[in-house]
């Protein structure tokens, strides 16, 4: 029987080929692939950045994965662990002057294990956050975060950026839903950390991967907690004549000791181009609308639904609508998580931040995003996470125009640097990657740098798990913009 | 070591501790044998005191190591909110203890575990340097999270020495009730956001909380006429805690053997006296995941010279690697 086992894959240097053929001993030529279309293909994720992949690998299970890493760790070959590649700070672009092997996590797609009376759920990495939620619902359950890709972005990649979303205002990120992690470590071994007890003895070593970006060894089955659905939910929508009036209620809301379950502001840039996409009955002549939920038991939300509607009336709402039924509720839902497909209309470029900064800081700063970028000439749109002080500033543009990519990052770099002078931080939800990578001595100094490198070279002394990531070493930054993906989201 | 833009009092504590010999860091001692009985050569230090700033805009509190848990639901309570973290005798027990042992009360169901109440830790490292870690926001991700690494370390990799935490708001009520014979698992199931349902093989206690209207209709439609209103959760037996799946505390009473013991349905914490407890299975990792440990301690403190003679893992993980 002929077997392509033995056939030369193309472009591949010499140095490569003995790696190669000991990733085919484990997943067979098919699932090792390093033609250029699928290296270029994985030689970027959703961020700005093009990064260059060496080969690529579709491992199917816990073994076939430490077997794959067992063989880089023997190359000394540096690799990147990728899911659904929807992440936008550059954590799954393979970076580094030796073209890093890309471990996809896609077909690893299986939900192994659920047990409704505890609560819980083994997965693999690759199932999609949306998928989980559909296949424990008709036990009650869903697993809370949920990021805005949640379509798309694999339930590894949340543990990997430790993943937010609308409703983890109240039920908290990826974190504190993460009960256990079965991974392979950079050398190959294979360890559980956490466990479905409550208080495994040793360190949270489980707290400290999750959110490590994919540089602390790779997730191979993730033992989730599930949230029981609320029986009653609530869905507010306010539209204000001014951002500073919706941005004084995001604080008067929660100043009234009320945490919505979701807490979310666009502007009017955004509120118009997402009418003109989903139609989702959002008021086109507001300058800020916002999206509220409360949930949980019956009184209760209704009590604070009481609460939210009087706040927000206080502070400007022009008016309070609460979704009449499901279908009204998701079409608002629909329209603010695809707000990021939206822009497109605009221009088919965008640039965006994620920086979190003090709730009652959410006027200062988003005046002083508005003149950073008015002074840069540029299109800004604002949709965000407002009840966590989330900002995601939106930059449009249209790479063509000439000297356009300079004028976005320097406006990129100027809404940092005023985010962290607000006593503000880099990423609330996305990550660090090697997006904001450079940026991390604004906010951290060298003995807390030193002591995070501590934490990686624990895991990984030999430095060749997902390298060049999260912290700075002093390099440049390797990336560039790029065109707006189809269908992007955050 | 560079101690530039801390306050005085964390530069005093980062002092204390120093670059080098044994030391152990002290707090109200209510978890003293948490992790091993400790070097008792080791030089003593404690970590300042004081509420820094409660921010109940923000939902976040500032505050120093070495504040006990009564000082820092006095200072919360004022601007009405509370900080998810409980323990046993809070006049004594410090704020930097509690993360240290990183161990949860009995509210545990509904509160979470301690270390997501900490959004920013400060420390002093093995050099006697103050270190930062997170921010205080209530939503970060910024950099790899030390946070989480130091709660439950039992100041073997950095002392810790202020935190920033996230505050939540005080309940409208809180109220308990206890009945004998009840199905604890069948109450889990059925109850919505339970502040704790605990079990000691005979009785059953349900904690509710939240709005007075929403506990009241609670308690009517799922608790039932056997349950009788307490003042709260009993007092759990000790000294031992045990650490099981949820699904496990169903065998408990067969493994229990003849003591007491009191376990909390749907999260797996068993208290219990020796006699329970010696029937109930203890934790340990596996051989990599304690190799990791090792890794993780000889970076951060290299000499071994934080809290001597104590581990995470137990006195008895302490021994060298072969």
């Amino acid at each position: 029987m002929l077997t392509s086992r033995h056939t030369p894959k193309p472009q591949v240097a010499p140095a490569d080929s003995a790696l190669i053929a000991d990733l085919e001993e484990v997943l067979g030529p098919d699932r090792v692939r390093c033609d250029p279309a699928e290296l270029g293909l994985y030689g970027r994720d959703a961020s700005m950045i093009t990064g260059r992949a060496g080969m690529v690998c579709f491992p199917l299970d816990t073994a076939e994965v430490a077997a794959v890493v067992g063989a880089c760790a023997r190359h000394g070959r540096p690799f990147v662990a990728r899911g659904s590649g929807t992440g936008l700070a550059g954590g799954a672009t393979p970076a580094g002057e030796v073209p890093p092997v890309v471990i996809v996590t896609t077909k690893m797609n299986r939900v192994l294990e659920v047990d409704a009376g505890s609560r819980t759920a083994w997965v693999q990495p690759g199932v999609l956050n949306l998928d989980l939620s559909r296949a424990v619902a008709h036990l009650g359950l869903h697993f809370a975060p949920d990021p805005s890709s949640q379509q798309s972005c694999s339930v590894g990649g949340n543990v990997a950026n430790n993943s937010g979303g609308p409703h983890c205002l109240l039920y908290g990120v990826t974190n504190a839903h993460i009960l256990a992690l079965e991974v392979v470590l950079p050398d190959g071994r294979v360890a559980v950390l956490g466990g479905l007890d409550p208080e495994p003895a040793g360190l949270d070593l489980r707290g400290a991967f999750v959110g490590s970006e994919g540089t602390m060894g790779i997730a191979t089955r993730i033992a989730v907690r599930l949230t029981p659905l609320p029986p009653r939910v609530a869905t507010l929508l306010a539209d204000f004549p001014t951002m500073h009036d919706a941005a004084r209620a995001v604080t008067a809301v929660i100043g009234a000791g009320v945490i919505p379950a979701a807490l979310e502001m666009m502007d009017a840039t955004i509120v118009e181009v997402v009418e003109a996409f989903v139609h989702a009955g959002f008021p086109t002549d507001a300058a800020a609308v916002l999206l509220l939920e409360v949930d949980g038991l019956a009184t209760g939300v209704e009590v604070q639904t009481g609460i939210v509607a009087d706040v927000l009336r206080d502070h400007g709402a022009r008016q309070v609508r609460v979704a009449a039924d499901e279908a009204q509720r998701a079409g608002w839902w629909k329209g603010r998580k695809a707000a990021f497909g939206a822009v497109a209309r605009i221009a088919p470029n965008y640039y965006l931040h994620d920086c979190v900064v003090p709730r009652t800081r959410l006027v200062d700063v988003l005046d002083e995003v508005g003149r950073i970028c008015a002074s840069h000439d540029l299109i800004l749109g604002n949709v965000f996470h407002a009840g966590d002080g989330n900002l995601h500033p939106l930059i449009v543009f249209d790479r063509r125009q000439p000297g356009v990519l300079e004028k976005v990052h320097e406006a990129g770099q100027a809404i940092i640097e005023t985010c962290v002078r607000a006593g503000g931080s880099l990423s609330g939800e996305h990550g660090i990657g090697l997006e904001k990578r450079d940026a991390m001595p604004l906010v951290f100094g060298a003995a807390d740098l030193r002591a995070q490198n501590w934490l990686r070279e624990a895991f990984d002394p030999a430095g060749l798990c997902n390298p060049e990531k999260v912290l700075p070493r002093g390099g440049s930054r390797c990336g560039d913009l790029a065109d707006l993906p189809e269908g992007v989201w955050i | 070591m560079d101690l530039t833009g801390y306050p005085a009092p964390l530069t005093a504590f980062a002092e204390a501790v120093g670059p080098s010999g044994p030391v152990v860091c002290v707090g109200g001692r209510t978890q003293w044998d948490v992790g091993g009985p400790g070097d008792p050569a080791a030089r003593h230090v404690s970590a300042p005191a004081g509420v820094v700033a409660h921010e109940p805009g923000e939902m976040i509190v500032r505050v120093r190591a070495g504040t006990t848990l009564a000082e820092l639901a006095d200072a919360t309570a004022v601007g009405g909110q509370y900080v998810a973290v409980e323990a046993d005798r809070p006049e004594v027990a410090t704020v930097g203890g509690v993360l240290a042992c990183g161990r949860s009360g009995l509210r545990r169901l509904g509160w979470g575990p301690v270390r997501d109440a900490v959004l920013e830790v400060t420390a002093v490292d093995s050099t006697g340097t103050l270190i930062r870690a997170g921010a205080p926001l209530v939503k970060n991700v910024t950099g790899f999270d030390l946070c989480r690494l130091l709660v439950g370390s039992v100041g073997t990799l950095a002392f810790i020495a202020e935190v920033v935490l996230r505050c939540r708001p005080l309940p409208e009520t809180e109220r308990w009730w206890r009945a004998e014979g009840a199905d604890p698992f069948g109450l889990f199931g059925s109850l919505y956001r339970p502040v704790g349902v605990l079990w000691d093989g005979t009785s059953t206690w349900v904690g509710l909380s939240g709005y007075r209207a929403d506990v009241d209709s609670q308690a009517a439609a799922v608790l039932g006429a056997g349950f009788t209103p307490v003042d709260g959760p009993p007092t759990a037996p000790g000294p031992l805690r045990r650490s099981l799946a949820p699904a496990e505390l169903r065998s408990v009473p067969g493994l229990a053997g003849g003591g007491r013991w009191l376990a909390e349905v749907g999260v797996g914490l068993v208290h219990c006296d020796p006699d329970a407890g010696a029937g109930l299975p203890a934790g340990r990792p596996s051989p990599v995941v304690i190799d990791l440990h090792r890794s993780v301690k000889a970076r951060f403190d290299p000499d071994g010279r934080l809290n001597p003679g104590r581990s995470p893992l137990g006195a008895d993980a302490l021994e060298p690697a072969p």
